[in-house]
């Protein structure tokens, strides 16, 4: 049991090299829902943050005595429970944040992130490596979603954190705003232009294709 | 580990997990947890959480009166506050003995409610208050402004909102929507400003008295219609009954005909 953990790689592995977001393709649904402005998208990334982390560490805790029949109830009730607490917390402190969220919050229980650090790493490891592993996640997760969320408000409107950055068009400056930005799709492509940047810069992350095409045949005579 | 055998919990933790036993106990202890931990939050944060809901309702309130014209200025003079007063709706004046600050207890009370029959619950409400608060706004002795709550049922589920009439309790100065759950982009775009905006001056009631405000389908032909909103008819109509209710006999009617006749 004297193994010995780097600390630091298993924090900063997800940032980048094993990111949920990107390499993964986990939690997207959310990464794409929340990220029209950079407020919303920093709450939900601590939001995630904080429960990932709480979860991954009570989930470790008790991890030598989770019955394997009910584990996957036992770890959802865990992070269900989780969820209502800090969306509670944000409805009393941050409740215009929480209005903007509506039900993003509470779909944080779904996330497939979560879920998937709590099964396949706390459930396996010391309380200290799965915390510190859960939060790395939690960041790499943020990390996408701030990017995102600061590109789309940028563009969108000109503005970060609600900041006039870009002046205006319409206010006599001569930034006119990409509106598109602010719809659903602008953060498929952004998602996707994202993905396709790291893995140019990290080939090893690309994923080899599922199906070769046959070698076109030659044209009849 | 010999001589921990007669500690239970020991003894529990020590079973196989797949057991029968150590499954249902596990199950119940983290249930018990999660249970505790969510009530526990529930309980320590619901006044906050009140207190931001009133206040939000506040400054809709405030938002509605101001961007009426003329009527901030009014408000300045009256100190910057309205007059909040309790109704008794079946007999159209100031409820004797049910107070703002009562009025939650009053209507926790189900005898301070009144059944509605099929055929008059234009709103979809099934029963009715007997009291409710409306904010006044007067001008020296006369009323200028009424801000009327209504609720009704929508598409999605119940429509709150607050509507402005003037002192002639028949045009209408604007709208406030306090909460709803359409669906967003549809008819949750009841709650945007720009729909909003065609509800002032609008007209409830034709010249024979009769409750003739609609919600068009597409946009308002008459002084007595506001615009519809494309894909969201239902939320619409909804609108349209809530409105018709609640201005009608069983609504605010009662109040209405007492403040014309100069009583309030």
């Amino acid at each position: 049991m004297a193994e010995r953990i780097d600390f630091w790689s298993t924090l900063t592995a997800p940032l980048i090299r094993q990111n949920p977001v990107t390499l993964q393709i986990l939690g997207i649904c959310s990464a794409l829902a929340v990220t029209t402005s950079l407020a919303t998208a920093l709450t939900m990334s601590v939001s995630l943050t904080v429960v990932l982390t709480l979860s991954a560490g009570i989930i470790s805790v008790i991890r030598r005595h989770i019955p394997d029949t009910i584990r996957l109830i036992v770890q959802i009730v865990i992070v269900a429970s989780l969820v209502i607490v800090i969306s509670e917390v944000l409805k009393a402190y941050f409740a215009e944040i929480s209005r903007a969220l509506s039900v993003y919050v509470g779909l944080i229980t779904t996330n497939c992130l979560v879920l998937g650090r709590t099964e396949a790493y706390a459930r396996h490891h010391a309380p200290l490596p799965a915390i510190v592993d859960a939060f790395g996640n939690g960041l790499g997760y943020s990390l996408v979603l701030i990017v995102i969320g600061a590109c789309r408000e940028l563009f969108g409107k000109g503005e970060l954190f609600g900041l006039q950055v870009l002046p205006l068009a319409e206010a006599g400056g001569w930034f006119t705003p990409l509106s598109l930005m602010l719809l659903a799709p602008s953060a498929f492509f952004l998602l996707g232009g994202l993905v396709w940047a790291i893995r140019s810069v990290r080939p090893e992350q690309a994923e080899a294709p599922e199906h070769i095409p046959p070698a076109r045949a030659e044209p009849a005579e | 580990m010999a001589g921990s055998d007669w500690n239970p919990w020991r003894r529990f933790l020590a079973l196989p997990n797949d057991s029968r036993t150590k499954t249902v106990i596990m199950a119940f202890l983290v249930s018990a947890f999660c249970a505790v931990l969510v009530s526990g939050a529930t309980v320590v944060l619901r006044p906050i959480q009140k207190a931001n809901r009133a206040a939000e309702e506040q400054a809709r309130i405030e938002a509605l009166v101001r961007g009426i014209p003329g009527m901030a200025t009014l408000l300045e003079q009256s100190g910057g506050t309205l007059s909040t007063v309790v109704i008794d709706l079946d007999r159209g004046r100031a409820a004797k003995d049910v107070t703002s600050d009562t009025l939650a207890a009053a209507l926790a009370d189900q005898g301070n409610w009144t059944p509605l029959a099929a055929e008059t619950d234009l709103a979809g409400l099934g029963h009715r208050p007997n009291f409710a608060q409306v904010f006044l706004l007067r001008n020296g002795e006369e009323i200028s402004l009424a801000l009327l709550p209504l609720t009704g049922s929508g598409y999605g589920g119940r429509i709150d909102a607050i509507l402005a009439l003037g002192g002639d309790m028949n045009t209408v100065h604007g709208v406030a929507v306090t909460g709803h759950s359409e669906t967003p982009g549809l008819g949750g775009r009841i709650d945007e400003a720009s729909w909003q905006a065609g509800f002032s001056g609008t007209e409830i009631r034709d010249a024979s008295g009769e409750v003739r405000f609609a919600v068009a389908r597409g946009r308002s032909t008459s002084v007595h219609e506001v615009d519809g909103i494309t894909g969201a008819t239902r939320t619409g109509n909804g609108f349209t009954r809530m409105v018709r209710f609640w201005l009608g006999p069983l609504g605010y009617g009662p109040l209405i005909d007492a403040i014309g006749r100069g009583e309030f």
